[in-house]
């Protein structure tokens, strides 16, 4: 185990460190203490390692991410995860606005809440939040899933392409172009093995949650079509 | 007794309803729709035309042509970079993407800057393998969009251009319209194919100068503060865009007058929003002077960029370096005469062909059509825009050198006059044969 303590070194310090590790290093495990909400705290990590945060975590925690396995034990701030590749991060508390953010690939979950645009411009990551999401979140979803067990904000999958999107509770409002579709089996299934992953498998039925998508409507442009751009 | 004969006049047009805004009209009731286009504002704006250099004579040195150097190199990113941009030439390749040009008008854009010395741009859409090899020196585009964005092609650039706007849609996002999307770009940018790709016109992370500083500390941080950062812009109040700029940590400013062009863009967004380069370039200039940061952070400017004379009003206005699109896009070949008889079944003829967001280009450039992009060979293609810069280059030395000038960043605004009022106001420099800048307070 590596401890780095954020309080003696800067972020800079800690971020050389992790991309200095080469695929077969045997520095897997690493603990980071006193982040004080810094922002940029492991960025650009591409390392099969397990990182913990021990606290809060500022803006962009985990942002690029490939391989590596992130464990926030606080709140992260914006843009968690942003366009993560690969790999996992899990937020112990709440994130802020725009967490995983054009992600490609890989697992973000929020056991709290997350503020607004939560999955904006997602590009194939799986994101589940245990708590709520804010207002346009999933707007322009291009693939991946949103899962959310609470409540969703308004205008939910604005303007959105081809990313599965799942809500227990309420959704406030549908964003342009964005419907609610039949779940069937095979999205039940979907949803199993997301929940598997992330660790919730069986603890909430997957008939539970209903499911939203691409009206498609909005595809091509078609004058017919303009009040709704 | 009446004349059987009177005068005629001629059919009279009238200047407000002139023949194309009739047309215009037409159409707009045909269709219901706005005008999309490519390329750049198509009406007179102040422009370079109306600046002149002063030369040497009495009072001022010139330098002998062909024996006595002028230097044109420019070094971008030297703020916080550890490997700051070295070009041979102060005119460099705008940020052009894939999927609004094909994969050979890409790669002859890396070919023809790389002969030249400077460095090309990528675009909304990532970075291709065939620009990324044939390029010596690449920014690597950071948009709304982020199509195409991973650390890997991040890391492999040799700098980063976070795109806040642009000079023909300053305020707007992009669009590519369904049917430019082959199998290769929906696979780049992680959409079906043959649906239009919206592209956002604000970032999805971050909102605002402030927040700004920190994704430009993310970056940094991703690329361990070896890679420059530019931040580009759209003319429209650059004074204070330049100075949030240089607070939010930008290496390098790239500001983009209204006349710059673009690859599919609203008619009545590309001629009525932002403001000239002509006249952004003195605030630009003014916010860095203010913030004792010219020259220390870099001002790219582009915009209707055609010539040598250009380059050399642009530099001595204070500019470090240009950049160029459409200019580039017409050394490859775009608007050639040879392809006058599909111009001609396109609705158009060459020098005006403009609907490049169709992906019907006869010459091979803005388009994904495989037949029609074979007809691009992308090293003949390189070597003519290599011979393109190499003429701008030439031009600015010459005029350079007519001003006394070892170096082209030497040229000042003081070698300048203007011939008519608003240049004169715009580029604050005196109208010619007066010592009147006009709206300067004493
Ligand atoms: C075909 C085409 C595609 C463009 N694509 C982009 C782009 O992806 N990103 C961007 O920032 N600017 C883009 N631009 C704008 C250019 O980077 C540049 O600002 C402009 O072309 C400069 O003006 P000029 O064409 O008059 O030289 C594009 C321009 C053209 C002509």
């Amino acid at each position: 185990m590596r401890l780095f303590d954020l309080a003696d070194l800067p972020v800079r310090d800690l971020n050389q460190l992790l991309h200095n590790l080469t695929p077969e290093t045997n520095d897997t495990r690493w603990r980071i203490v006193n982040p004080e909400g810094e922002h940029n705290i492991a960025v650009g990590v591409d390392a099969n390692i397990n990182i913990e945060i021990d606290g809060h975590a500022g803006y962009f925690c985990g942002g690029m991410n490939k391989l590596a396995r992130i464990s926030i034990s606080g709140n992260a701030g914006q843009g968690v995860g942003e366009n993560m590749m690969s790999g996992a991060i899990h937020v112990q508390g709440d994130a802020s606005q725009s967490a995983g953010a054009t992600g490609r690939g890989g697992l973000l979950v929020i056991e709290g809440n997350a503020s607004a645009r939560c999955g904006i411009s997602m590009k194939g990551i799986d994101i589940v939040v245990k708590g709520e999401v804010g207002h346009l979140s999933a707007f322009m979803g291009q693939s991946g899933r949103l899962v959310v067990f609470g409540d969703a904000g308004e205008a939910l999958g604005d303007s959105l392409y081809e990313a599965h999107l799942y809500v227990r509770g309420n959704v406030a409002s549908l964003g342009a172009d964005c419907v609610e579709k039949e779940l069937r089996d095979e999205h039940r299934a979907e949803l199993h093995t997301l929940l598997e992953q992330a660790g919730e498998a069986g603890k909430v039925d997957v008939s539970s949650f209903r499911r939203y998508g691409s009206a498609r409507a909005l595809y091509n442009f078609h004058v017919d079509n303009a009040g709704a751009y | 007794m009446t004349e059987s004969h009177f005068p005629q006049t001629p059919p009279r047009f009238s200047s407000t309803f002139d023949p194309y805004t009739v047309a215009e009209i037409q159409r707009a009731a045909a269709t219901g729709i706005y005008d999309i286009r490519g390329g750049g504002t198509k009406r007179r704006v102040p422009n370079f035309d109306d600046l002149l250099f002063l030369g040497a004579s009495m009072s001022r040195y010139p330098l002998e042509g062909y024996r006595e150097k002028c230097s044109t190199d420019v070094v971008l990113g030297t703020r916080f970079a550890k490997k700051p941009i070295h070009l041979k030439i102060p005119v460099t390749i705008a940020g052009m993407s894939f999927g609004s040009l094909s994969a050979n008008a890409k790669e002859a854009l890396g070919r023809g800057a790389t002969l030249a010395g400077t460095s090309t741009t990528t675009g909304d859409g990532g970075m291709t393998p065939e620009e990324r090899g044939q390029s010596q020196t690449l920014v690597y585009q950071y948009l709304p969009s982020r199509y195409g964005m991973n650390p890997d092609d991040l890391r492999k650039a040799d700098a980063i251009e976070i795109v806040i706007g642009q000079g023909a849609k300053p305020g707007g996002g992009g669009m590519l319209l369904g049917q430019k999307i082959s199998d290769r770009v929906a696979q780049m940018r992680n959409l079906p194919k043959g649906i239009d790709q919206r592209s956002a016109c604000r970032h999805p992370d971050w909102t605002g100068a402030d927040d700004l500083e920190i994704k430009i500390l993310e970056l940094r941080e991703i690329t361990d503060w070896q890679t420059p950062i530019y931040l580009k812009v759209g003319a429209s109040r650059p004074y204070y865009d330049v100075a949030l700029a240089v607070k939010a940590g930008a290496d390098v400013v790239v500001l983009d007058g209204m006349q710059g062009g673009t690859a599919a863009t609203q008619d009545v967004f590309i001629e009525h929003v932002g403001i000239p380069l002509l006249s952004a370039i003195r605030s630009a200039v003014q916010a860095l002077q203010d913030l004792g940061m010219h020259r220390k952070v870099q001002l790219i400017v582009s915009g209707g960029i055609r010539t040598g004379a250009d380059v050399a009003k642009a530099l001595a206005l204070g500019a470090d370096a240009v950049a160029i699109g459409t200019g580039a896009l017409i050394a490859l070949g775009d608007n050639d005469p040879k392809w006058e008889a599909e111009y001609k079944a396109l609705g158009s003829t060459a020098g005006a062909y403009d609907d490049w967001h169709e992906g019907r280009d006869p010459a091979g450039i803005t388009t994904q059509n495989p037949a029609l992009e074979a007809r691009l060979d992308p090293v003949l293609a390189g070597r003519r825009l290599a011979n393109y810069l190499s003429v701008l280059t030439l031009e600015a030395q010459t005029l350079a050198r007519a001003c006394g000038k070892s170096h082209v960043h030497n040229l000042e605004p003081e070698d300048l006059v203007a011939l008519t009022i608003e240049a004169a106001a715009m580029a604050r420099v005196p109208l010619a044969g007066t010592d009147w800048i006009p709206g300067q307070r004493f």
